[in-house]
């Protein structure tokens, strides 16, 4: 090896540490531009859902003046946005949760079942809550600790728990109209000048958890489980605790989602949470999310849940029939995906 | 004399009949770079472990400031402040450097909340300690937008965090380029500069030269030379020796090289 060959040891960096001190700075001094960098999944998904909207609205301007519109979506977006957040959670972390919809109807005929007995709802609301936690803990710690596959685990525990509940109520629904007239249902489920409360509820619960995913330990720790495992155990977090509590937090979302859903139509079915599996899965990865973990966006996710849940109103709405509205889900997924690849790039 | 942090006395580790190391004494002192040279298999890897706690030797004395310690385990050796870099750049790449130099001891406050400002506070302060500052980018650029070199100066400043004496670098310029080499050398030359000892494990012998007070190579889980820097004129002295050591007889190819060069 020839002399010549050496780096320059002496002066690596080409200058000396005493001045080093002072050369922070952001690529760009300026505040937006580091704002739009920091958070360009989210607002890419927010230019997808911009586009969309203005086709719809240029199609036909008069019914996207009507309020009924908004206020349909603005009742059943919630329910969503309840599964939605949490499965950021989830996919950041590594894993994927498929019996979130099982889960969803579990909980809630929990609370179906304690506000039938004629207690109150309050009471019904707990204990949908705890339904939803043990779940999340079964399901999490069958996968984590079963070290089975997250993604047919859940899957199979979603026909697990869905059965359970067909098996015991044989298709029967149960209707709650006792439940108009409670004190919970004023407070959850009721309107404030004329918005539907649920959504107040909801956005709560997506600013809290966009803290917890950005400002907590909890989401320190489950982005750095998601994107180096090893890494993240030789720091000493405990892996595992991590990935079953990604899953309990699922099952409490899946839990207050199934509640809200029975308050909203004073029934419960035992289908309850059924339909919500797709077209949540599609919000989480339309808000920019990706598949790989490590990293993701809860604010991104609730605007993928109000896009995806606009397409249906929006086609309809639009004047076109509703055989269009699989194709524009689809058209949706396939231009977001697009547009979130191109966006971000992927560190290895 | 300066403080000897830790002391390693007729350290054997075997696996079955296999004896990885066969009596090996090594020390560190306070702010000195010990630079650790052997060919593969020559137990650098197992010394290391049993440095850091990971292994436990078969007999031997570990002696801790002096002190001979009892139960040695990976927590004993932090609390002893030895921190190690290892190999495989335990990195979380698509996280910020704050995310990485603060894994798994975030700093929180009420209720786990994180105290945002006082962690890129601290993360500035580690990182100019080891002189690794630049003006593209700041504690919170990603770690996979650095280059290899800068990645190591992540997971040097993430060990020197908590009052850390030792930290031990295993072999942290492999698949390195030149320029990326000199930026780790800079980073761990801040290091002692910080009064901090180091042991650096290479291949590269001329890394390891230019970087170390004090070499100790290592043959066969044996130790077959501890030298000071005042007695090894340069780095073809250390390589000649080390051709010796693995070729007792002199391999003719070799040694006409060796003799070329000289």
């Amino acid at each position: 090896m020839s002399k010549a060959m050496e780096p320059d040891l002496q002066t690596p960096l080409g200058r000396t540490s005493g001045q080093a001190a002072k050369e922070w700075s952001h690529p760009s001094n300026h505040w937006l531009r580091g704002f739009v960098l920091d958070n360009r999944a989210s607002l890419g998904t927010l230019a997808v859902f911009i586009v969309m909207m203005a086709v719809f609205i240029i199609a036909n301007p008069t019914v996207f003046t009507t309020w009924y519109l908004y206020s349909s979506v603005l009742t059943t977006l919630p329910v969503a946005l309840f599964v939605v957040v949490p499965l950021v959670f989830v996919v950041t972390c590594g894993e994927i949760d498929l019996s979130f919809p099982a889960t969803m109807g579990f909980a809630s005929w929990v609370f179906a079942l304690v506000v039938q007995a004629g207690y109150d709802p309050f009471l019904g609301i707990a204990a949908a809550l705890v339904t939803g936690t043990l779940l999340g803990f079964l399901v999490g710690s069958l996968v984590v600790y079963g070290g089975l596959s997250s993604l047919i685990a859940t899957l199979g525990m979603n026909f697990l728990l869905r059965g359970l509940i067909q098996i015991i109520n044989e298709g029967k629904s149960t209707a709650l109209t006792n439940l108009a007239d409670s004190r919970a249902y004023a407070i959850f489920s009721s309107q404030l000048f004329g918005i539907p409360v649920q959504i107040f509820w909801a956005i709560a619960f997506v600013v809290f958890s966009a803290l917890l995913y950005n400002r907590h330990r909890f989401g320190a720790q489950v982005k750095v489980v998601g994107d180096n495992p090893d890494s993240a155990k030789q720091m000493g977090i405990d892996v595992k605790l991590v990935r079953v509590k990604v899953f309990v937090f699922t099952g409490i979302g899946a839990a207050i989602a199934g509640t809200f859903s029975v308050m909203i139509n004073f029934t419960w079915w035992p289908t309850a949470g059924d339909g919500y599996l797709l077209p949540v899965l599609a919000s989480v990865f339309v808000g920019g999310t990706p598949t790989w973990g490590g990293i993701g966006t809860v604010v991104g996710g609730a605007i993928g849940a109000v896009t995806v849940s606009f397409i249906q109103t929006g086609v309809v709405a639009a004047g076109l029939s509703g055989f269009y509205v699989q194709f524009f889900n689809g058209l949706i997924i396939i231009l977001s995906l697009l547009g979130h690849k191109w966006n971000q790039a992927r560190y290895r | 004399m300066s403080e000897r942090i830790i002391e390693l006395r007729d350290i054997k580790k075997s696996y079955g009949q296999v004896y990885a190391l066969g009596g090996v004494n090594l020390s560190v002192d306070r702010g000195e770079v010990v630079g650790l040279i052997g060919d593969n298999g020559a137990g650098k890897s197992t010394l290391i472990k049993i440095l850091s706690g990971v292994v436990k030797p078969t007999s031997g004395d570990i002696l801790v400031r002096g002190k001979p310690v009892t139960g040695w385990s990976a927590a004993r050796s932090r609390d002893a402040g030895i921190e190690t870099v290892f190999q495989d750049r335990a990195l979380a790449v698509q996280q910020t450097i704050v995310r990485n130099i603060f894994m798994g001891r975030e700093l929180t406050g009420f209720m786990g909340w994180l105290k945002v400002n006082k962690e890129i506070e601290e993360a500035s302060r580690l990182m100019r300690e080891i002189g690794f500052t630049s003006k593209v980018f700041t504690p919170h650029s990603i770690v996979g937008q650095l280059s290899g070199g800068e990645r190591q100066g992540v997971a040097i400043a993430r060990a020197i965090y908590k009052q850390a004496e030792l930290i031990i670098l295993d072999e942290p310029t492999t698949a390195l380029s030149l320029t990326e080499t000199a930026k780790v050398f800079h980073f761990v030359r801040q290091v002692r500069a910080s009064g901090r000892s180091i042991l650096f494990i290479g291949h590269n012998i001329h890394h390891v030269f230019d970087i170390a007070d004090r070499f100790v190579v290592l043959d066969r889980g044996k130790v077959a030379l501890t030298a000071d820097r005042s007695e090894v004129k340069s780095a073809e002295d250390l390589i000649n020796f080390m051709e010796d050591v693995a070729h007792p007889g002199g391999l003719p190819g070799l040694h006409e090289d060796a003799e070329q060069r000289a």
